[in-house]
């Protein structure tokens, strides 16, 4: 059993309830994502996507996150290297972020 | 005296001032649309100065000519706005108190935003084709330009007319072949988005033709900085895309005063119910056209199906009557993929594109996400259509969105 294992993903693997989330999964969601460690800084924008996602129902596009966490785009892609709002979303157990229309 | 104000006078602040000011009585209400520009342009057009195929006469327009009988124009920068006292203050220092307010004030290139992207080749070998003056720049660019790796890349989504872009490949890469120069030429496409477009079908259907084309797209490409002292596009997670001539959309921003009046989203698009187009904020405000946050393309088509139900639920609003009235979202693009043909796709808030065909009485019916000769004189005939709707002639086409005709 691990904390995962009761967990339901669709086919991309982002959670399907937000409502099953806690910080036990994200950080085993993170290693998935290759991110062994989840620091201070990772979690200042895994609290902000949270807060934001629930609040609107969508998960925060790169340029929320950056505007809402004062965090330069470069330094986000350094926490969460290549896809960042991507990465976030599936860390805090939120959908996918919507391509734009 | 009342006023109803407008600001912004392009496509969607002209046809809102005309309506305005037939229906509401001039001895009680007075209608000013501000615009710090004296010129109108058909920005649709811009896709084909770059190649010589449209001059500055089809496209710049004063504005003067288009605004209606009644309304008064007044020309200045909008510096200010706050909402909770109605209150706009403009850059020649007048004041104006309104009792209603709509604003129209589009969306614009920044690409000061993007490091290194306007202090190196910009003018040189980085050009845009969303602003008139970029687009004349350009076309003497593309004359020019004998072989090499041409890059054609969007900073940031939303961005206006998202298939522009697309466009601008297809008929460059029909101009070069025409040339002779085809085979010498590298066009590289480097996009936010997992593809082509941001709808699934409509996305497989334009993959497939960028791939007939030898168009190379680098996809989730989210753009970092330009060297351009070695001609480079580098991403954030450092793919490095090297060019001789880079096409750039910078990102997109509403007007700076919308963000200081505390009524508009991260990138200065103004909040508004996406079915009303009532500010979230002001019950007195109103957003149309790219000003507004609404998830609908930034087109043109898009402000000519709104119109109806925005000044509907106006006037219902004036006279405290209910909201009748909701824009579903109705979008309609014609993508000019070259050779003379074009595509044509049709959607609103909850349906993508679908192929079939496109029913528009006497002069269609036109192929929806095939390529034909017949959509190429639809987009065309849009020119003619534009400058009709901002004459205030009436074209037929229908606001709602329609499945009659389309395949799932
Ligand atoms: C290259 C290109 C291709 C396109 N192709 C198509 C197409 O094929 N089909 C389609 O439907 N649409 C197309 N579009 C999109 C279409 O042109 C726009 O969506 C439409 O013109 C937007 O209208 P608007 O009234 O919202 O804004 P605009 O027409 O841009 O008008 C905004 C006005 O506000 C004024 N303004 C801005 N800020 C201020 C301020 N602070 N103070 C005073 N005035 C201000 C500006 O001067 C301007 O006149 C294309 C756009 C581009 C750039």
């Amino acid at each position: 059993m691990t904390v995962l294992s009761n967990i339901s993903f669709n086919a991309e693997g982002f959670m399907t309830d937000p409502k099953q989330w806690n910080k036990e999964i994200a950080a085993e969601l993170a290693k998935q994502e290759g991110l062994e460690t989840l620091t201070d800084a990772h979690w200042k924008i895994i609290d902000f996507c949270r807060a934001t996602g629930l609040a609107t129902g969508k998960s925060p596009t790169l340029r929320q996150i950056t505007v809402g966490t004062g965090i330069s785009t470069k330094d986000l892609f350094a926490l969460f290297p290549k896809g960042p709002a991507k990465k976030v979303a599936k860390i805090a157990g939120l959908g996918k972020p919507e391509g734009c229309v | 005296m009342k006023t109803f104000l407008i600001l912004g006078a392009g496509t969607a602040g002209t046809m809102i001032a005309r309506k305005m000011a037939h229906a509401l009585d001039l001895n009680q209400w007075k209608v000013i649309v501000v615009d710090k520009d004296e010129e109108h342009y058909y920005q649709p057009g811009f896709l084909f100065i770059p190649f010589g195929y449209y001059k500055r006469e089809h496209v710049v327009k004063p504005i003067r000519g288009f605004i209606a009988r009644g309304v008064e124009y007044v020309v200045s920068n909008v510096e200010a706005l706050e909402p909770a006292e109605n209150r706009v203050t403009l850059a020649n220092g007048r004041v104006i108190q309104y009792d209603y307010l709509v604003v129209a004030t589009g969306t614009d290139i920044h690409p000061e935003e993007t490091e290194g992207l306007k202090d190196g080749g910009w003018g040189e070998n980085i050009f845009d084709f969303y602003t008139y003056k970029g687009a004349a720049a350009l076309a003497s660019a593309i004359s020019r330009f004998q072989g090499g790796r041409l890059l054609v890349n969007v900073v940031e989504n939303p961005i206006k007319c998202p298939v522009a872009p697309l466009e601008f490949m297809f008929l460059a890469d029909a101009y070069f072949t025409r040339k002779g120069i085809r085979d010498k030429v590298e066009i590289t496409y480097a996009t936010p988005l997992p593809g082509a477009f941001t709808k699934p079908v409509a996305s497989a259907a334009l993959s497939k033709i960028l791939d007939e084309k030898h168009i190379h797209v680098e996809a989730e490409y989210n753009t970092g900085w330009v060297d351009s002292s070695r001609n480079m596009l580098v991403s954030y997670d450092e793919r490095e895309l090297p060019y001789d001539l880079m096409v750039s959309v910078p990102l997109n921003k509403g007007a700076a005063f919308l963000g200081a009046a505390g009524i508009a989203d991260e990138l200065n698009y103004v909040k508004v119910d996406k079915y009303t187009l009532q500010s979230t904020e002001y019950p007195n405000i109103w957003a149309l056209g790219d000003a507004a946050n609404i998830p609908a393309s930034k087109a043109g088509a898009v402000i000519h199906f709104q119109m109806e139900a925005a000044f509907k639920n106006i006037r219902a609003h004036m006279q405290g009557k209910p909201m009748p009235d909701a824009f579903d979202g109705h979008a309609l693009c014609y993508i000019e993929t070259g050779f003379n043909k074009a595509t044509l796709i049709d959607f609103d808030y909850t349906h993508e594109p679908y192929p079939g065909t496109y029913p528009l009485p006497v002069v269609g019916p036109f192929a929806l996400l095939g390529q034909t000769l017949p959509n190429h004189w639809g987009k065309l005939a849009f020119r003619y259509m534009y400058f009709m709707m901002m004459h205030g002639i009436e074209i037929p086409l229908p606001n709602k969105f329609s499945m009659v005709g389309k395949r799932v």
